[in-house]
C-alpha cells in the first residue's frame, strides 16, 4: 500500500503550500451495492497527520462526507526548500499509509 | 435512543455523552483519538458542541468558502476555506444538510495559516459553514451550495 498517497509541498518565501492526493474509497457505510442492495460497509479515513521536519503541523479529522480519493491542501508557515514533510493516513478498518517528501 | 445513549454513556463512564451532560470536560480531552460522536451527530449544533465544544459561533467577514455556487455533482466538492483570523487551532467543515453534518476537522498548530481545502460529499443542495475556532472562540461563514446529483448514495 505504499503509493496510495501523492504529494508536493512548495515553498514560497517561508510559507509552505501542501497539495496531497489520497487513493481511497472513502465509503460512507449509507451506500447500497445496487446489484445486491446489501449496504456497502463504511470505509473511510478518519485521521491525516501532516509533520514538518517530523513535526505536527495539521491533523484532519474527518467523516464519510469527504469525497472518494481525498484531496488535501494546507499551508503552514517557517518552512524551506529541502525540509521534509510526511503525511500519514489511518482509516476507520486501521489501515494506514505514510509518505515523506522535501519542501520545494 | 437518547436513553439509549446516556444508558451506555453511563456504563463506560468516560464518553462524550457524560462529559456534555456534565458539561464540565471539553469533548476533545475526553477522546483523545478520532472524535466518533462528532462525526455521527445529527444536527450542526451537536456536531459542533462534539468537536468545538460549543455550538456558539460568531458570524465572520474574515473567513472565505470557495466552492461552487452550483455543483453538478454532489460526491465531489471542491471547499476551501481560507481566513485571517490568528492564533487558529481549528477548521470545521460542515454541510447543513448531510445526515451527519460534519464533514472534516482541521486541527492546526501555531505555524499553520489559516487555509484548508479539500472536497467533500454533499446529498443536496445545502449550507457549507465553515467554522473556525481561535482562541477558544468560534467564527463561521456559510455558503450556500446547490447540488444537482447527491453524492451520498441516495
Amino acid at each position: 500500500m505504499a503509493k496510495s498517497i501523492r504529494i508536493r509541498a512548495n515553498a514560497k518565501g517561508s510559507v509552505v503550500t501542501v497539495k496531497a492526493l489520497l487513493t481511497h474509497p472513502m465509503e460512507t457505510g449509507r451506500r447500497k451495492n445496487k446489484k445486491t442492495g446489501k449496504k456497502i460497509p463504511a470505509h473511510f479515513i478518519q485521521e491525516v497527520n501532516c509533520t514538518h521536519n517530523g513535526k505536527t503541523v495539521m491533523t484532519a479529522e474527518w467523516g464519510g462526507a469527504v469525497s472518494k480519493n481525498p484531496y488535501l491542501s494546507f499551508k503552514f508557515g517557517g518552512g524551506k526548500p529541502g525540509d521534509t514533510v510526511g503525511i500519514a493516513w489511518s482509516d476507520n478498518l486501521g489501515k494506514k499509509d505514510s509518505v515523506e517528501t522535501k519542501v520545494k | 435512543m437518547q436513553r439509549r445513549t446516556f444508558l451506555k454513556g453511563s456504563l463506560a463512564s468516560s464518553t462524550v455523552a457524560v462529559a456534555m451532560g456534565a458539561g464540565l470536560l471539553s469533548p476533545r480531552a475526553v477522546l483523545a483519538a478520532w472524535p466518533k460522536s462528532a462525526f455521527t451527530a445529527k444536527s450542526v449544533q451537536d456536531a459542533l458542541t462534539a468537536i468545538h465544544g460549543t455550538a456558539a459561533t460568531t458570524p465572520s467577514n474574515d473567513i472565505k468558502i470557495k466552492a461552487p455556487d452550483i455543483a453538478e455533482n454532489g460526491a465531489v466538492v471542491p471547499v476551501t476555506v481560507s481566513t485571517g483570523i490568528s492564533g487558529i487551532t481549528d477548521i470545521a467543515i460542515i454541510v447543513e444538510k448531510n445526515s451527519s453534518p460534519l464533514a472534516a476537522n482541521f486541527k492546526l498548530s501555531s505555524s499553520s495559516k489559516g487555509f484548508v481545502a479539500t472536497r467533500i460529499k454533499m446529498g443536496k443542495t445545502s449550507n457549507v459553514i465553515a467554522v473556525v475556532k481561535a482562541g477558544g472562540k468560534s467564527y463561521s461563514a456559510r455558503k450556500d451550495v446547490k447540488v444537482t446529483i447527491g453524492g451520498c448514495g441516495g
